[in-house]
């Protein structure tokens, strides 16, 4: 970032060529392709035409009361909640002592446990899914919301390991060496130096397992009992035909997962912004 | 107590936990699929054994075969869809773009999507190239056809597009941050020896963004073959990919050990482009210097 702030202010003003407008308006449409169908999706959620087509109709809520009325959605939108804030306590229970046990001790074997532990966000969520469901039933466990909660919890632990990692990385070590010295308790070290420090990266992994969580398919797809999450509900409608209803509950799920994940960055960003010396390498 | 034993100690305190949490339920559940790829498939359900004919079924059996080419296929075009659309981007962010909230600001922009509902995602091309959909009815509206046209959804077009559109944003983001390292003074250079602007994107930019390219085609390559929900919205009877018969061999099929197998595949293949393209990537490095 910063050589291209001392470029910038050194550059002289140019005139805009013909190649610069070109590639300027293939980028927008980029964008306008990015953009399309998000838009689309909001705009056919006012609209009272039942069927999704041009032209616009009559503007409508009706959608939004009928998806806000509907039962088994508002179940499905509740038990993804719980599977979610589940999860995500799971992600935390488990990524955080793997982020410091990753930072602050060498033990045999690693590398190979780093590589392991960031398998599920690599590999694609269908083997997951698949592996779970073939653990679960060798151990006799039945499918439920349960054995959601436990896959979701194995798929995302891996975003809390990376960013609490990132973070720990840079934080200055000596800060708890003086703690200590000062004869706080390792318990006291952690909760009033350690923690605050990471908190920003806790919160905003956390901010974005629960998005992913809630929007999560090929996982659940293989571990879910009786109890739908919303994606599942959703699919299970959108392969039967297309309900407006969808885009009314579509557009309520745009707008509060770019919420939470514009929160997430805002943190990460601010508190990266006022990081503290950087940990000299080892 | 001695500052080594209190050092163990620490450690075990912290790692017990999630030691035996990965343990049971990560790698062990990829152990026992490993293991069941090896069994024999069995009324109702499967036997313990140990051979290799659910591998030869996948190779041997054209059926099975012919799903992963077309997986092969699928993820590479929309890998190469996704590049046209995120080089020209990522581009014009990197070097076109003067104001830095400006930047910051597309940039945001082109990330975002990743962050609405992948689901949703796939549904709205359903609506947009449907017969009854927003195409078609656009471009009647506009008098271009008269009928409505079948053309646009249910086959591999639409299933390249709407993966294309699902994973660009993963592929402008190495791009675009492999750009922007690319110290300017070498592009002055060039300029000043008097290359014209094609040449310096040949020999200077477009290699040193090769990184970056490597990074977004190991990610859209990876999520597309494993995706089979956009085959089923928008694919169309001819679009299985290895994740749908995967799906199926666990599902309604109830062969398990052709499903564990087929997945070991895809775990070998998405690693294997993983390794590859580091290796490339470390190759790459050593030669730019």
């Amino acid at each position: 970032m910063a050589t291209v702030t001392l470029h910038d202010a050194g550059m002289r003003k140019k005139p805009i060529d013909a190649g610069t407008t070109g590639l300027g308006v293939a980028a927008l449409c980029v964008l306008a392709f990015l953009y399309t169908p998000i838009a689309t999706l909001i705009v056919f959620s006012f609209n009272s035409n039942s069927i999704t087509r041009l032209p616009l109709e009559d503007f409508t809520f009706d959608w939004y009361t009928r998806a806000l009325g509907n039962p088994d959605l508002m179940t499905a939108v509740w038990n993804s909640v719980f599977v979610g804030v589940s999860a995500v306590m799971i992600c935390l229970a488990i990524g955080i002592p793997t982020a410091l046990a990753l930072d602050r001790h060498d033990f045999p074997g690693k590398t190979v446990f780093r590589r392991l532990v960031i398998l599920p966000i690599t590999l694609p969520g269908l083997i997951t899914g698949v592996s779970m469901l073939t653990f679960f039933r060798s151990v006799g466990v039945d499918l439920s919301i349960w054995t959601v909660i436990v896959g979701h919890g194995t798929a995302l632990t891996a975003i809390v390991v990376t960013n609490v990692f990132a973070r720990l990385q840079r934080f200055d070590r000596r800060i708890e060496e003086a703690s200590a010295d000062l004869g706080a308790r390792p318990w006291q070290t952690f909760r009033h130096v350690t923690l605050p420090n990471i908190r920003s990266a806790i919160i905003g992994s956390s901010l974005i397992s629960f998005t992913l969580s809630f929007d999560e398919i090929p996982v659940t797809f293989f571990l879910t009992g009786r109890d739908n999450t919303l994606p599942m509900y959703i699919w299970s409608v959108i392969r039967r035909g297309i309900t407006p209803e969808i885009n009314a509950v579509g557009t309520i799920i745009v707008v509060i997962s770019i919420t939470l994940i514009l929160i997430s960055v805002f943190m990460m960003h601010r508190e990266n912004d006022r990081a503290g010396p950087v940990r000299p390498a080892r | 107590m001695k500052p080594r034993t209190r050092q163990v100690l620490n450690f075990w305190s912290l790692f017990t936990g999630p030691a035996l949490w990965w343990g049971t339920v990560l790698l062990v559940p990829y152990l026992i699929m490993l293991a069941i790829s090896f069994y024999t498939r069995q009324f109702p359900f499967h036997v313990p054994d140990f051979q290799f004919g659910n591998y030869v079924t996948l190779i041997a059996d054209s059926q099975y075969f012919l799903v992963l080419l077309r997986s092969l296929w699928i993820a590479l075009a929309v890998s190469v869809t996704a590049f046209c659309l995120s080089y020209p981007l990522a581009y014009f962010l990197a070097f076109k773009v003067r104001s830095n909230r400006l930047r910051l600001f597309l940039y945001t922009a082109a990330i975002v999507p990743l962050w609405v509902s992948y689901l949703l995602r796939a549904y709205t091309w359903k609506t947009i190239l449907g017969s009854e959909g927003i195409l078609n009815s656009f471009l009647m509206w506009i008098g271009i056809i008269s009928e409505p046209s079948t053309i646009f959804l249910y086959n591999q077009g639409a299933m390249v597009v709407t993966m294309a559109y699902i994973f660009t944003p993963f592929m402008v983001m190495p791009i675009y941050a492999s750009l922007e390292k690319i110290p300017r003074s070498l592009i002055e250079a060039s300029k000043d020896l008097g290359a014209p602007r094609f040449t310096t994107f040949r020999k200077i930019t477009l290699p040193l963004s090769m990184p970056g390219v490597l990074a977004g085609f190991t990610f859209t390559f990876g999520l597309s073959i494993g995706d089979f929900i956009s085959p089923i919205l928008v694919g169309g009877p001819y679009s299985n990919m290895i994740a749908n018969v995967v799906a199926t061999q666990f599902g309604m099929a109830m062969n398990w050990p052709l499903g564990s197998a087929l997945g070991v595949v895809l775990l070998v293949i998405v690693l294997g482009i993983i390794t590859a393209s580091d290796k490339l990537e470390r190759i790459g490095r050593i030669n730019l210097g």
